[in-house]
């Protein structure tokens, strides 16, 4: 146990979990990112002790715990839930200051939000859909025998990509198999998937008029080819966090060192 | 004060006067008492002048969704081949029928039905459908939409004319004749129970609110289903009575209210009672909504004491027969007089006529009035369109915003 306190940051979500630890000014000290699986609990007590060893802490050290994401009201130990909305503005805003806008791409939603002086001014998020989030990609990645990491890179090769009609995940998936079955090139094919994710989350972006400087958060982010889809569809280029699927969790951490320091 | 939620006294009374009444209209089914089926923005004066007993398959419908007992029902009527696309109140409805089952067991069988299109197209062909199921005469009123700000002249003549042969279509239906007279007390009635409605809505804007939209949903059959008897008088002056005792002994209907809030749309009656919890537990106290307060409009006394020319008026009047305009100056003015926080848009998958141009509000409601809005896709009856964690994460967000902006 190092002594200092320290403060985390669990984000629930629905294909993985993140944790972030922050000391009490807000600097970061330890991060993980763990698969979310079946067992919820147990998947946040498994990022959070991952994110505690990268920091050389214990259990002991963590002072305050905001849990956010999908199951931030079933984290144990978490002092306080915030949603994932409030938590990705403020991991944005701590992480580029000016940022008007955010496009989030998760494993089973997506958002926009429009920040004024980093707060949350508007928001929409997809609805009761998994097409245009990361589900959407899995499966086409898995269809198309692709690893994740591929994707993005293939995709951006494609000098025609092809239109997928469908905007529904599992009709979708047919779509790609009967491109597949004309012979189109996978490059166009991949392309066509991340336009159609891209085409999703720029509409909920419109929807509250992003302004840039506008970031992109969420895993999705990692995906080359569906960030620029998303940067041509929303005619503004997208900022990169370093660590775009942990940008939620930080939220909630710097929201846990906050709150600490208005009570004491 | 006190941190608790302190349950209206009232409520056991309206749950009297709503069972009586359906209980009365069960009795006289059969029996040379006449029921008609009404929409809920049609013209119930003209039934009670005539003693008829109106039924609406409108707040029927609502019970069943109250009691989730709707999507059995629209899928009964689907399994006939009603889409799933129609609205849930005819599903529901249209359900309730062909299975015999419903909160009450089914309405009574109608002797003819009172159709006007004010609230929306859809009655039109549902009640068509009725006519078919029924046999009985349909008497339609047509309301003209209303695009601009004040009632057009030609469409108050349509409608003055169109309630003079309502008015013989109903002697004809009910075999006397139309009974100018008592129509007359009817309307005294109905104008006394719309203002002392119009009342208990005012008290809402006091702060922190003695009772909220929630509740204001609930305490709506009486106004929509005895507007025009003394019941209905006798349950709102009981209901104010006690308003007024909760705000002299400032009794907040949510405890510690923080923001106050707006609600357009009809009530999503499946969720009432979480939704209720989630934003009180919160803090949010829903304090007006655009629903229940369709039921106290009347047109401006502009026609020279001509009641029949002002009561045709009131009924193409109303929020939900209005163009955009319209309807964001009455927003506009429930945000200055409630004091709100911020506006909640049920978009209804069922109700296009009212989801209209929502998102336009939205914008115009944030960029001029300087209020946000939280849109909440969801249906009134059909939970099949509703997802739980969805929705809670929307309502916390925006709450989580607007304490934001405190």
């Amino acid at each position: 146990m190092s002594g200092e306190a320290l403060y985390a940051g669990v984000d629930a979500g629905s294909a993985t979990t993140k944790a972030v630890l922050t000391d009490a000014a807000g600097a970061v000290r330890g991060s993980a990112v763990v698969p979310s699986g079946a067992r919820l609990a147990d998947a946040a007590a498994r990022a959070l002790d991952a994110a505690l060893h990268a920091a050389g802490a214990a259990r002991g050290d963590v002072a305050r715990l905001v849990a956010t994401g999908y199951g931030r009201e079933k984290v144990p130990g978490s002092d306080r839930a915030v949603t994932e909305i409030t938590c990705h503005a403020r991991g944005v805003a701590s992480v580029f200051p000016g940022a008007r806008g955010v496009v989030d791409i998760g494993g089973q939603d997506s958002k926009a939000i429009a920040l004024e002086n980093g707060a949350v001014r508007r928001f929409e998020m997809n609805d009761k859909c998994a097409a245009g989030t990361g589900r959407f990609l899995e499966v086409m990645a898995r269809t198309l025998e692709i690893p994740l990491a591929e994707f993005g890179p293939r995709a951006l090769r494609s000098a025609d990509p092809a239109k997928l009609s469908s905007t529904c995940t599992v009709f979708a998936e047919s779509e790609v198999i009967s491109l597949l079955a004309q012979d189109r090139a996978v490059e166009d094919i991949l392309a066509g998937v991340c336009r159609a994710v891209a085409g999703r989350a720029g509409s909920l972006a419109a929807r509250v008029r992003v302004q840039p400087p506008c970031v992109m958060t969420g895993g999705v982010a990692l995906n080359s080819g569906v960030v620029r889809f998303l940067e041509e569809a929303l005619g503004l280029p997208l900022e990169l966090p370093e660590f775009p699927q942990t940008m939620g969790a930080l939220g909630a951490a710097l929201i846990a060192a906050e709150t600490a320091a208005a009570r004491t | 004060m006190s941190t608790q939620r302190v349950p209206l006294k009232s409520y056991g009374r309206m749950k009297e006067i709503m069972t009586m009444y359906y209980m009365g209209a069960k009795m006289a089914e059969g029996t040379d008492q006449k029921l008609a089926w009404i929409t809920s923005g049609a013209p119930v004066e003209l039934l009670y002048a005539m003693d008829v007993i109106p039924l609406y398959p409108e707040n029927h419908a609502a019970m069943a969704g109250a009691s989730r007992m709707a999507d059995a029902l629209c899928e009964a009527a689907e399994d006939r081949g009603f889409c799933r696309d129609l609205c849930s109140y005819a599903r529901t409805d249209l359900g309730a029928i062909f299975t015999g089952t419903s909160p009450i067991g089914g309405l009574p069988r109608p002797d003819f039905l009172l159709c006007c299109n004010n609230i929306c197209g859809t009655v039109t062909k549902w009640y068509q459908e009725l006519q078919r199921i029924w046999d009985v005469p349909l008497i339609f009123i047509d309301a003209p939409y209303q695009y601009g700000m004040d009632d057009e002249p030609h469409a108050v003549d349509y409608m003055t004319a169109q309630m003079e042969e309502a008015m013989e279509a109903i002697a004809a239906a009910t075999g006397k004749p139309f009974n100018r007279d008592k129509f007359e007390e009817v309307l005294d009635l109905s104008e006394r129970a719309a203002a002392l409605w119009r009342q208990v809505q005012g008290l809402l804007a006091h702060r922190p609110a003695p009772m909220n939209s929630f509740d204001t949903f609930i305490h709506l059959g009486p106004i929509v289903t005895l507007r025009g008897t003394q019941i209905c008088i006798d349950y709102y002056e009981q209901l104010l009575a006690e308003l007024h005792e909760r705000v002299a002994d400032g009794i907040a209907a949510v405890p510690g209210e923080k923001h106050r809030l707006g609600w357009d749309n009809l009530a999503i009656w499946h969720k009432i009672k979480e939704l209720s919890t989630r934003f009180g537990e919160r803090g949010a106290a829903l304090v007006v909504s655009t629903y229940p307060e369709s039921f106290c409009y009347q047109a401006p006394d502009i026609y020279g004491g001509d009641r029949l020319r002002r009561f045709a008026a009131t009924y193409i009047g109303g929020y939900i027969n209005h163009g955009l305009e319209y309807r964001e100056r009455d927003l506009a003015s429930m945000v200055e007089k409630f004091h709100l926080d911020g506006f909640v848009m049920h978009s209804n998958r069922s109700c296009r006529a009212y989801s209209f141009g929502q998102y336009e509000l939205a914008r115009r409601l944030e960029e001029k009035h300087g209020i946000p809005t939280l849109m909440l896709e969801a249906d009134m009856n059909d939970t099949r369109t509703w997802s739980d964690e969805q929705a809670n994460t929307r309502i916390d967000a925006f709450l989580e915003s607007l304490d934001a902006r405190k």
